[in-house]
């Protein structure tokens, strides 16, 4: 059911694919820094950010776009809507939060919302063209969720980039990203200090023209 | 030395052992009502065999629509273990040909627990540990 959905939107998103943005998802587990990469993307392009950071996770609590983000690499340019989704998770604790010094009240409406968020982050992925799975490169990528989203992106023949971010930190291990997802290009970068952004924007042109 | 361990006051949970003839004809909702009741009850669900992806994916949302309806409800931890992982093209068409026809992957393993319970699932490809909250 999903493939045929599929085959017919890239049917039609075919006949106008040349005045057609590309969707370009970030998905991921929370904290992984999906919004600080696109933030860093959409700032090169369009000099504005797409939304805040913080330490504590579930700070992106819904679905943000930045639409019309043209990304220019070497001579060829190609135009993005940038969809940043909430960090899916299969647990969210109010009380998580109470650790980062948060009124009860205030963690009891953020974790509310962080339920709404990945929801909807769901629902996002089939709307998506390309997606980038941004995974942090110092935890265990041998997590469901990891494997639920690519799983489910592989389902929908998704074009896929994992991102493994926070490579600036001594304990990032991009080997055992790579081993656990053997069949995907793995691309080792820092969102927060922009090593690789290069190479990120040649995989993602790349990834482009599989659609 | 190494460091003592205890199991701290863990109280009222069972372990659930569900085969995949029981879930095998069922529909993907009914499929996630049922894990779904099993966790709620405060079990540790044993699956043989896993869910389909789109499956998987419905369960975290099903999941999450439920830590807003149900007071102390925080969730679940999940892991699959597949003997599938890290195999050649040809042994993976094979085991393909296979779960076809058995109806799934019978040969991998999920472990749904409440998140009230189990704290966290480590995973590698070769082993599952449960850490339980104490």
């Amino acid at each position: 059911m999903v493939s045929l959905a599929r085959f017919l939107k890239k049917i039609v998103s075919g006949m106008f694919k040349s005045k057609k943005e590309v969707k370009l998802g970030f998905y991921g587990p929370p904290n992984a820094g999906k919004t600080s990469l696109a933030n860093r993307i959409c700032k090169d392009f369009t000099g504005e950010e797409i939304g805040s950071v913080s330490k504590i996770p579930h700070e992106t609590r819904e679905v943000q776009f930045k639409e019309k983000v043209e990304i220019k690499y070497k001579g060829k340019s190609l135009t993005f809507k940038i969809v940043d989704t909430p960090g899916i998770a299969t647990k969210i604790d109010y009380e998580e939060f109470l650790h980062y010094r948060m009124k009860k009240g205030d963690a009891k409406k953020r974790a509310k919302e962080a339920t709404q968020g990945v929801i909807e982050a769901i629902k996002w992925l089939d709307d998506m063209d390309v997606v980038v799975v941004v995974l942090d490169a110092t935890e265990n990528p041998y997590n469901q969720v990891n494997i639920t989203i690519i799983g489910n992106l592989a389902a929908r023949k998704i074009p896929v980039l994992i991102v493994a971010n926070k490579m600036d930190l001594r304990k990032a291990d991009i080997k055992k990203i790579e081993a656990a997802f053997p069949e995907y290009k793995t691309l080792g970068i820092s969102a927060k200090s922009g090593k690789n952004l290069e190479d990120f924007y040649e995989e993602i042109f790349k990834l482009v023209k599989k659609l | 030395m190494a460091k003592h361990r205890t199991i701290g006051k863990i109280k009222g949970f069972s372990i659930h052992f569900l085969p995949y003839s029981e879930i095998k004809d069922l529909s993907g909702n009914e499929r996630i009502r049922k894990i779904l009741n099993v966790v709620l009850g405060n079990s540790i669900l044993v699956l043989q065999g896993k869910l389909r992806d789109e499956e998987e994916a419905r369960l975290i949302g099903d999941t999450m629509a439920m830590i807003d309806h149900l007071k102390g409800f925080k969730g679940i931890e999940l892991a699959v273990i597949s003997g599938n992982e890290n195999q050649g093209f040809f042994s993976k068409m094979k085991s393909g040909f296979a779960n076809a026809l058995a109806g799934g992957d019978l040969g991998a393993i999920t472990i749904i627990g409440p998140a009230t319970i189990v704290k966290e699932i480590k995973r590698n490809p070769k082993k599952i540990e449960l850490l339980l909250t104490g």
